[in-house]
């Protein structure tokens, strides 16, 4: 049986300010639920010590398994009890209730703004200790120690990395005209603690994440429409401009997996080709020369191929090119035009906006050209990409008049959307291992 | 809409990513509005063996009379848009003399400079868009060269679909976003 519901995020303790500033976080919003997803139970935190935690630990692990469309969590209010000690587990109280694993955790002040969060997972048939461990945490780094522990469930269980410590970084735009105001974020997976990057009064587009995290690329129209291409450390702000002795428009930044080049698009005199710049020797390829728009470069994850957008065939079809600009072939040949192409973590598969019946989907198809399956169904679905396990795609929708942003899971069973006040878009997922 | 309060930490560490240092030692992100490059009253006296090709204007226009044709609704030079089908850049048979007005005012007025930008609808990805923008106004820049205009003159920039002239999900906004514009 299918249900929606409708959950909204925990926000952290709120400042008592009298102005509000447009919401900076942005609000999950479950839009579809999977039937045959893996039951788990995960229970409240005890908890001991003066100063309660700000966040629920649980709740966090729970939204996260929820979100990632592999889990089933059973509502709190279904338990039967609540222990936070093995000794206190009845195997079977779970078993009645259909949970195949159950997590159990308690958190414990230690003084301070210090606390100790223990976790413990089992296996409910078995009545089998599958993990356990312990955090020495903060009240500002409980969140991240919530994602730490819904990662470890994930992996023992799927066998795969968790991707909830991750970041993901998007763009908001508010107002109208020339004082609309654009603003690049950098946010934990699941919306929260968003910190900006950028602001301007001009269009910020492309995000695209450093291999090792710490640097974000992106496009922007800041010299009044001539655009640019930023490399910039976010954590720090530093940020240099990516320039090159070949004029022109630069645009659709991409880093390559080993962080030493960055394809982009370089635009001038009514033509758009792709290059390659090794951030090291500056030194600059062309890789496709053609008259027809060529743009949107991404690499595959061995490092041997560049996908990339171009309407040579008189629509904006995928194409791949080796890394030096040769055997340049076509892949998409379902709808009317295909787009903006992002590559899953193992290299197998397309990611892509699909454009069928004048309307634009999230598709995702076989790196060598078959099986393409429509995953979303908007109306101007756009810029998606992969979470670095590959399990999710964010993606850039719309509700009404306003961006929203959306994740679905890659067998399209699960979706879920990610509400802004505002108008948000181009989403980009960090690496794994980001902090 | 229900606003929500800022998140505190956001704050001291936004304010500190944004002042990041530049190369160009910018700091500020907000530019001043517009995208003119040039003053349009800084007008300078032409050569004057210099005729433009359908020439309506004395060799040597006076700054007044100029001043006012660029304003005067009645005038081609008024008009500042050329506008396209979808996906495409080709300049259409109604829009050949608002360029060809601009072009006679340009290379009578040869030291000006000013600015082509391009514009698309929002219908197709947008870095797309931005190269679908500039083949636009250069689609207009190699008419204006083709009459007369210096390329020195002609600054080409595109916006994509990042500025549309009206807002809308239809037909009649579509068509009203896909121009190229005269910024003087």
């Amino acid at each position: 049986m299918r249900k929606t519901i409708l959950l909204t995020c925990l926000l952290p303790v709120l400042l008592a300010s009298a102005v509000p500033v447009y919401a900076a976080s942005l609000t999950l919003k479950i839009t579809q639920w999977v039937e045959d997803a893996y039951p788990i139970a995960v229970v409240p935190f005890g908890y001991e010590g003066v100063k309660r935690p700000s966040q629920d630990i649980a709740e966090i692990i729970t939204n996260d398994l929820l979100r990632s469309g592999k889990f089933n969590p059973l509502p709190v209010t279904d338990m039967l009890n609540r222990p936070s000690n093995e000794a206190d587990i009845e195997f079977k109280n779970w078993r009645i209730l259909g949970s195949e694993s159950l997590v159990i955790g308690k958190v414990q002040h230690t003084g301070g703004d210090n606390y100790k969060v223990m976790f413990w997972l089992f296996d409910v048939f078995k009545t089998k200790q599958l993990d356990a461990q312990s955090f020495n945490t903060t009240g500002t780094a409980l969140r991240a120690t919530a994602h730490k522990i819904a990662d470890l469930v994930y992996e023992k269980l799927l066998g795969q990395p968790g991707a909830f410590s991750t970041l993901i970084s998007y763009v908001t735009a508010n107002g109208t005209g020339e004082k609309k105001e654009y603003i690049l974020w950098k946010a934990d997976s699941d919306g929260e603690n968003p910190q900006e990057i950028l602001k301007s009064n001009y269009a910020i587009m492309s995000p695209s994440w450093s291999p090792d995290g710490e640097s974000i690329a992106y496009a922007s129209l800041e010299e009044a429409g001539a655009q640019k291409v930023f490399i910039q450390k976010w954590r720090k702000g530093q940020r240099s401009i990516v320039s090159t002795v070949k004029p022109g428009l630069n645009g659709a930044p991409s880093w390559s997996p080993d962080g030493k080049f960055l394809a982009f698009t370089i635009i001038k005199d009514g033509n758009s080709d792709i290059y390659r710049l090794d951030l090291n020797s500056k030194q600059l390829k062309q890789l496709s020369n053609h008259y027809a728009i060529d743009t949107e470069p991404v690499w595959t994850p061995d490092g041997q191929w560049i996908v990339f957008t171009s309407d040579r065939s008189g629509r904006p079809q995928l194409y791949k090119t080796t890394v030096n600009g040769e055997s340049v072939k076509r892949l998409t040949f379902e709808g009317t035009e295909n787009a903006r192409a992002a590559i899953s973590p193992d290299g197998k598969s397309i990611a892509m906006v699909h454009k069928r019946d004048g309307q634009d989907k999230i598709a995702l198809m076989d790196m060598d050209g078959g099986n393409l399956i429509v995953l979303t169904d908007g109306h101007f679905d756009e810029s998606p990409s992969f979470a670095p396990n590959g399990s999710m795609i964010i993606y850039a929708t719309s509700e009404g008049q306003q961006g929203t942003l959306a994740t679905v899971s890659t067998d399209g069973r699960f979706r879920q959307s990610l509400a802004y006040q505002g108008d948000v878009r181009e989403p980009a997922w960090s690496p794994l291992n980001v902090k | 809409m229900k606003v929500m309060t800022k998140i505190s930490l956001a704050i001291v560490p936004a304010m500190m990513l944004v002042l990041g240092g530049c190369s160009s030692g910018d700091v500020k992100e907000t530019p001043a509005s517009g995208s003119a490059t040039a003053d349009s009253r800084s007008i300078v006296p032409p050569p004057p063996a210099e005729m433009a090709p359908a020439g309506t204007e004395s060799a040597q226009p006076d700054p007044m009379a100029e001043r006012n044709k660029m304003d005067d609704p009645g005038s081609l030079l008024s008009q500042r848009m050329v506008y396209f089908d979808f996906d495409s850049s080709v300049i259409k048979d109604e829009a050949i003399p608002v360029v060809r007005a601009h072009a006679e005012h340009l290379s009578a007025n040869n030291s000006k400079v000013f600015t082509l930008e391009g514009h698309c609808d929002e219908r197709g990805t947008r870095e797309y868009n931005i190269a679908l923008g500039e083949r636009r106004a250069d689609a207009v820049r190699r008419m204006l060269v083709a009459n007369g205009v210096a390329e020195r003159q002609i600054k080409i920039v595109s916006y994509g679909e990042e500025r549309p002239a009206q807002l809308g999900h239809n037909e009649t906004a579509w068509a009203a976003n896909r121009r190229a514009v005269f910024a003087y």
